[in-house]
Order: structure tokens, then sequence, then C-alpha cells
């Protein structure tokens, strides 16, 4: 591992202060210690930011704020997010382990780095951890790679669950900087990888995410599954958060879809939504809507078996859903 | 500040109830304090990166992957390793346990099993498994296997230690 200095941030803004060229802040260090490890990040400067104060979960009217530093499993644990959100206490309980969960904080979630084989191992291209050296994903190993919004560039996917659910929450994310706060609606912290994929989210150097806002629960009923190659701690192949409210007479009144494990970023499958919302509450219904928006899915030769995965998969968890 | 004047950042920590004061590269990670500076191996180094469980120590109380928290990182907090279960020549519960269960074969997951069941005896909430999110379940063999799936036994002595978590748990 490079060598690099630490320091202990004693408040965000003193966070913000330390950020320079080379540094990064640490939280529970999941992901990044790792990949300090395998050579993948190297920083000179690591600002600790896992102890700032930003680790309540809290009312806010009929919100609910998430500080930034709050533990995985402490989320999922939280009385008012498994009675109000579910399927965010769903989410993350099926990712990684009870170990990691109690490490890990929500923004480092939120900012984990992709698990693509390629972009993990020093000792090959790749587009994201060496911009400009080639992809080798798009003629190799790519099974578990993204089928939705890659380039040729990248195929990455996000790896985060978590992420998903908050996507279909419509949560806010809410960031501080040099050049003062911000707020960012998910799913628009993460982006397609374009010819950027350098770039994971649209955050600039510096920013710290102080927390993670949720509006007022969504009305019907919400589910998150996840299909996996193991029965825990395994990356999702293809994961859904989704809502669902039917009216008395049949008619869809509220859908949201967002998909994990097919995209750089977590995948609101909103041609779907459009497609659902004001028509029948029917099997028939959804494999038309999920069919329509895998219809801009761009699989490669191995990873093709997420498009019947991801259709299926929509058209069941929305049949659960139906009441 | 030069990289070289930090190679020695001081650390406090506790560890199995003794308060320990060393200066460490910010490099090294949790478990390589234990075993390298405080002779503490009873956390055994598996995969290194957080997969296999094998490191699992409380930090504060709470399981974790010793091998991916920076010594630097845990100043100030309470570590307790497979060496502090026991009192005495007495054993932890889960420990005579996994001797009556015959929960291993190698021994080398052992103590990071251990931990991590006593972390997770110890943790409100449900787990993926649980079928209603409000309720707190009973920690069936299902939930104890879900629950116990950040540490894997290459001799593969699951029975074992489901059965063996099971019997110490309320």
């Amino acid at each position: 591992m490079k060598p690099f200095d630490y320091a202990r941030a004693q408040s965000p803004s003193d966070a913000v202060s330390r950020y320079g060229p080379g540094t990064m802040y640490l939280g529970g260090g999941t992901n990044l210690v790792d990949l300090m490890r395998l050579g993948v990040a190297a920083p000179d400067h690591l600002v600790d930011v896992s102890r700032l104060p930003l680790d309540a979960i809290e009312p806010v009217r009929d919100r609910l704020r998430i500080g930034a530093a709050v533990r995985n499993s402490d989320l999922a644990a939280d009385p008012l997010v498994r009675s109000r959100y579910p399927m965010l206490s769903r989410a993350v309980l099926t990712g990684a382990s009870g170990q990691v969960r109690n490490m890990a904080t929500v923004a480092g979630n939120l900012l984990q780095r992709t698990r693509c084989p390629y972009f993990q191992d020093v000792t090959r291209p790749c587009n994201k951890r060496e911009p400009g050296t080639g992809c080798p994903a798009i003629e190799g190993d790519h099974a578990n790679l993204a089928v939705l919004g890659a380039s040729d560039a990248c195929v990455a996917t996000h790896p985060s669950d978590m992420a998903v659910a908050l996507a279909a929450l419509d949560a806010e994310v809410h960031v501080t900087g040099p050049a003062g706060d911000r707020i960012i609606p998910m799913p628009g912290l993460h982006r397609l990888p374009g010819d950027a994929p350098e770039r994971d989210t649209v955050l600039d150097p510096g920013m710290l995410i102080t927390a993670v806002e949720l509006p007022a629960p969504p009305p019907g009923a919400s589910l998150y599954r996840k299909v996996r190659e193991r029965a825990s701690f395994a990356f999702a192949l293809v994961s859904i958060a989704a809502v669902l409210d039917v009216r008395w007479d049949g008619v869809v009144t509220e859908c949201r879809i967002a998909l994990g494990g097919v995209a750089h970023a977590p995948w609101r499958a909103e041609r779907a939504e459009r497609a659902i919302i004001g028509g029948p509450a029917t099997g028939e219904a959804y494999l038309r809507a999920a069919e329509a928006e895998l219809d801009q899915a761009r699989p490669l030769p191995r990873n093709a078996f997420k498009l019947p995965l991801a259709r299926n998969l929509i058209v069941r968890t929305l049949e659960e859903l139906t009441p | 500040m030069d990289i070289t004047e930090q190679v020695g950042v001081q650390v406090d920590v506790q560890v199995n109830g003794v308060p320990h004061t060393v200066a460490v590269d910010p490099r090294i990670s949790l478990l390589d304090l234990l075993r390298e500076r405080l002779g503490l191996t009873g956390s055994k180094k598996g995969c290194d990166h957080g997969q296999c469980g094998a490191c699992t120590v409380l930090i504060d109380g709470r399981r974790a992957n010793s091998c991916l928290a920076l010594a630097v990182a845990v100043d100030g907090c309470e570590i307790t390793t497979v060496e502090g279960l026991a009192s005495g020549e007495e054993l932890h519960p889960l420990q005579a346990a996994f001797i009556e269960h015959d929960a291993f074969q190698c021994g080398y997951c052992t103590p990071g099993q251990l931990c991590s069941a006593v972390g997770m005896l110890g943790e409100p909430g449900p787990s993926a498994v649980t079928a209603d999110l409000l309720l707190d379940p009973g920690l069936t063999p299902e939930e104890i296997r879900e629950r116990m799936s950040g540490n894997l036994c290459r001799c593969g002595a699951y029975p074992g230690i489901v059965a063996a978590i099971g019997e110490v748990a309320p």
C-alpha cells in the first residue's frame, strides 16, 4: 500500500477544508481500504469522516433524515425505517455481511466502487481506473456487468443495493463542499459512464455527503428483491426496488421501478413506469412494460441472461405487489 | 504534513481490557496491529479483503472485519478478540458449545466464527430472511445461517456451527 497521512476530521467543514489534491475521505473503509490494498486507490491524504456527528436518523416533518455516517446495520434496524420504508431496510439487509454492515456508512455505501474484475486488477487495462487504457471486460468476463446505459468505454455496474431502494424512494443526497451545499435527487447522484467512466458520480472534488433525506413514504406497497449467485453475501445479478399502488377499480395510480446490477447507476425504469401508471394492474401489462424498458438494453454475449431475468423479476415483483 | 513524519501515529486501544499505546504506520490494519505488534494471533488472516470473516473481532462491542479497519481509525476503541472471550479458565458459552457440537475441523475460521457469533447475538432487528420486519424473530437455523454468512468455513463445519450457536441463542 502506498504511504499516506491520516487525519480525523472534527466537523464537515473541517473535512472539506482539509481536502486537496490526492485526498480521499474515509468512511467505514470496507471498500476503500480494500482498494488501497489492491493498489486501485492510492491517496496521499486520508481524511477520516467516519466519526463526524452525522450519525443520527431523525424525522423532519413527514420526511426522514439519515446522517451520512450512520452505519448500514443501524439504518436497517431503525424502527422508523423498518415501519415506514421497509424496502430500504430490506435492501440494506441483502447487502454484504453482518460485519461489513456494522462498519460501512450510508455515504460510503453510495460511493463504493464497481466490483468489475478488471477495475480491481491493476495488472489489467481499465478505463475507469486509468482513462484511455481500454475495457477488457467487453471482450472478457462481463457476465455480471451492465446491460443498460453502458458505453464502449465501460460496462461496469454499481454494486449497491441501498442505492437502488433510495432511487425508488426519490431520496435526496445532501452534500457540502468547497462551493457550498447542494441537494442531489436520486438516482441523479450516479452517472452513466459515457466517455468519462472514471467519474462514478456527479460530485465534484472535495464534496462530502452529509445526509440522505427521504420524502414521505410513497403510497401503496413496496418490495426489494435480489437475484444472486448464492443465497447470502453476494452482489446482485439483478435486483429491483418496486412500489405499486392500485385503485379500487384495478387501475395503477403509482408505480416506481428501480433496477440494480444492470447499469453504472441505479436504473429507474421510467419507460416501464409510464407504461404501467394509468393502466390495468395485470401481469400482461407489466410484461409489456418490462419489455418496453428492456428494448433499450445492449447486452454482451455473456450477460444477455440478465434481460429475461430482469423482465421476469419486474413482472413477478409487480404481480406480488398487486392487491 | 510530510508523510515520513507520520510513520508513527499514536494509537490508544484497549484490547481485551488491557490498554495499549502504540505508534503505527497509518497503513497497517487493526488485524496486523493485533497479530504483529500485540502478539494476539488468535484473529486470523484469511482473505485480507473482508470476504472470509476469519479476522472478525468486536470493536466497541460490534463485530467487524479487522482486516478492513485501519489501526489509526480505531484509536480510542475497545477491541475484543477471541483471546478475550473466556473468563480465566472458564470458556465463553459459545466456545463450550463449539466443542460440544464439533463445530470446527481445522480451526482456522473458529476465532472469527466465535467473535462473529458473540456480536451477532447482541444485534437487534431483522435479517434478510426475516418474514416480518417489525418483529424480532427467534434465531432459527435459517436466521443463524443468514446472520453468519460473513464467516466462511472451508472445512464445511457449518452444521456444527449452526447447532452450537443455536444452543447458546436466547
